[in-house]
C-alpha cells in the first residue's frame, strides 16, 4: 500500500502507525513544554490537593482509627477533585486561541494527538498526585502496605481520570458559563467506579483480603479507557469545532 | 409484507405515524395499569414477612427496570445518530432523556418509601441504590449538556457521545458497587422473582408493560413536539392540517 502511494502523501500523513506515534510524541512534547512554562499553575493544583486532604481531619475529631478508616477515601476524592479542576487546561486555552482548530486540521490522526495531550495532562497532574500521596497518607496513619496499595491504585486510576476527563472537557468546550460545574456533573458520575475500586483496594488490604481483585479491575478499566476514550474525545472535539 | 423502515427516518413521515401510534400505546398503558393494579392490590396475597408494604413493588420494580432500559435505548439512538447522521435519532434520544430521568427518580423515591418500614431507613449505601443514583446523575448530566449547548445538531451529537460513554459505565457501576458493598455491610436483599407468588409476579409483569407503553406514548408525543419545533420552517410542517387551520 505505502509503496503505491504518491511520495507527497506519505510525507504528509506518515507511514501508518508511525504517523499516529509521531503525532502522539509531538502532542506530549508540546503540552509538557507549555506546562513547564506555567509551573506555578501546576504547583497550585498540587497545593489544592494537599489542602483538601488536610481539611477532613480539621473538620472532625482527629482520632487515629477514624482517620485510618477514612484516609483512602479522602485521598481518592481529593485526587478526583484535583483532576477535575485541571481538566479545562486540557483543551480550553487551545480552543480559545484557535490552536485546537489547527491541531484538528493537522495530518496526524486527531485521536493520537488527543491521546498525547491526555498523557501530558496525566504526567503533570495524576502522576504528581500519586507520588505525593504517601506523604499525605502519613497524616492519616495508614500503614506501609496500605500506602503501597494506595499509590499503585492511584498510578492505575489517575490515567483513567485524565482519559474520561478529556471526553468531558471536549464536550463542554466553549459552552455558556465556561462549563465548570457542568463538567463536574458530566464527569464525576463516570469517575465513581475508579473511586470505588481505588479506595476499595486499600480497604480490602486493611481488612486482610488482598488488593489484587480491585487493582486488576482498575487495570481492566485503564485498558478499556485507553482503547475507547481517545476516539470519544476526538469525536467530541470535532463536534465542538463544527 | 415488506416495510421500508428507513422511510420513517424522515420526520415528515414519522410525525403522522407517531401520531397514529400514541393513542394505542397510551390507552394500552392505561388498560394494563388498571389490570396490573387490580392484580397487585386486590388479587395478590399479603406477604407473610413484609405485610402490605411490599405492594409498592408494583410501582418500584417496573420503574427501576424502565430507568435502565430507557438509558440503553437512548444510547442506541445516539449510536444510530453518530453512525448514520439521521436527524430523527437525535430527536428520539432527546425525547427519551426526561422520561428516563423520571423513571429513575420514581425508582429511588418508591425505594426510599419501601425501605423505611422494611429496613428501618430511607436510604442506605446499598449497591442497587447507589447505582440507580449514579444513573440519575447521568440522565441529568445529559439533559444539562443539551440545555447548555442550545444548538440542536451539536447538542444531539454531544449527548450521543456522552450517553455512549455512560452506557459502558452502567454494568461497571452496577457490579463494582456490589463488590465494594460486600466489604462494608450486608444490606437487605430484595425479594427475588423465583420465590414470588404467581399473582405477584403477574402483577409486576403487567405493570412493567404498562410503564413501557406509557414511556413509548410519552416519548412519541414529545418527539412530535421536538420535530415541529426544530423543523418549523420546513415545508412539511406548513402543510400539516393543524398548522394550516391555526393560521
Amino acid at each position: 500500500m505505502a509503496a503505491t502511494a504518491p511520495p507527497g502523501v506519505e510525507a504528509a500523513f506518515g507511514a501508518g502507525g508511525d504517523g499516529a506515534l509521531a503525532g502522539l510524541r509531538w502532542a506530549v512534547a508540546r503540552d509538557l513544554r507549555l506546562a513547564m512554562r506555567s509551573r506555578a499553575e501546576l504547583g497550585v493544583q498540587l497545593l489544592f490537593y494537599v489542602i483538601v486532604v488536610a481539611l477532613f481531619p480539621l473538620s472532625m475529631t482527629p482520632e487515629r482509627n477514624l482517620l485510618a478508616t477514612m484516609g483512602p477515601g479522602v485521598l481518592w476524592v481529593a485526587a478526583l477533585l484535583a483532576s477535575l479542576l485541571s481538566l479545562p487546561r486540557l483543551f480550553a486555552t487551545d480552543h480559545a486561541d484557535g490552536t485546537l482548530e489547527q491541531i484538528a486540521l493537522s495530518p496526524y490522526p486527531l485521536e493520537a494527538l488527543i491521546a498525547g495531550k491526555v498523557l501530558a495532562h496525566w504526567l503533570t497532574t495524576g502522576l504528581p498526585v500519586a507520588l505525593l500521596a504517601p506523604l499525605l497518607a502519613l497524616q492519616y496513619y495508614l500503614d506501609g502496605e496500605s500506602v503501597g496499595v494506595l499509590v499503585a491504585g492511584l498510578l492505575l486510576g489517575t490515567p483513567i481520570l485524565s482519559l474520561l476527563g478529556a471526553v468531558g472537557a471536549a464536550l463542554t468546550l466553549g459552552l455558556r458559563g465556561g462549563g465548570g460545574s457542568l463538567l463536574a456533573l458530566l464527569i464525576l458520575p463516570l469517575y465513581v467506579p475508579v473511586l470505588i475500586f481505588g479506595a476499595g483496594a486499600v480497604d480490602s488490604v486493611r481488612a486482610g483480603l488482598g488488593a489484587t481483585a480491585n487493582l486488576s479491575l482498575l487495570g481492566a478499566g485503564l485498558a478499556l479507557a485507553l482503547v475507547g476514550t481517545p476516539f470519544a474525545a476526538a469525536a467530541a472535539v470535532r463536534i465542538a469545532l463544527d | 409484507m415488506a416495510l421500508n423502515w428507513t422511510r420513517y427516518a424522515s420526520p415528515a413521515s414519522f410525525h403522522p405515524l407517531a401520531g397514529k401510534l400514541i393513542p394505542w400505546f397510551g390507552w394500552g398503558a392505561a388498560v394494563l395499569a388498571a389490570i396490573g393494579l387490580w392484580l397487585g392490590f386486590a388479587v395478590a396475597p399479603t406477604d407473610f414477612q413484609q405485610g402490605e408494604v411490599y405492594r409498592i413493588i408494583f410501582i418500584h420494580v417496573p420503574s427501576a427496570w424502565m430507568s435502565m432500559f430507557l438509558y440503553v435505548v437512548m444510547a442506541f439512538w445516539g449510536a444510530l445518530l453518530l453512525a448514520f447522521n439521521t436527524r430523527l435519532s437525535g430527536m428520539m434520544a432527546q425525547a427519551i432523556a426526561p422520561t428516563g430521568a423520571l423513571m429513575t427518580f420514581l425508582a429511588l423515591w418508591t425505594g426510599a418509601l419501601w425501605g423505611r418500614p422494611t429496613w428501618g431507613t430511607y436510604w442506605a449505601w446499598d449497591a442497587r441504590m447507589t447505582s440507580e443514583l449514579i444513573l440519575l446523575f447521568l440522565y441529568l448530566g445529559i439533559i444539562a449538556l443539551r440545555q447548555a449547548i442550545g444548538e440542536a445538531r451539536r447538542a444531539d451529537r454531544a449527548c450521543a457521545v456522552l450517553s455512549l460513554v455512560g452506557v459502558v459505565n452502567i454494568p461497571i457501576i452496577y457490579y463494582s458497587v456490589q463488590w465494594w458493598n460486600t466489604l462494608h455491610q450486608g444490606a437487605s436483599v430484595k425479594p427475588t422473582g423465583s420465590s414470588m407468588e404467581a399473582t405477584m409476579l403477574w402483577g409486576m409483569l403487567v405493570m412493567s408493560f404498562a410503564f413501557w407503553f406509557y414511556a413509548i406514548a410519552v416519548v412519541l408525543s414529545r418527539v412530535r413536539s421536538i420535530m415541529l419545533e426544530r423543523e418549523r420552517s420546513a415545508a412539511w410542517v406548513a402543510a400539516l392540517p393543524e398548522v394550516g387551520s391555526a393560521r
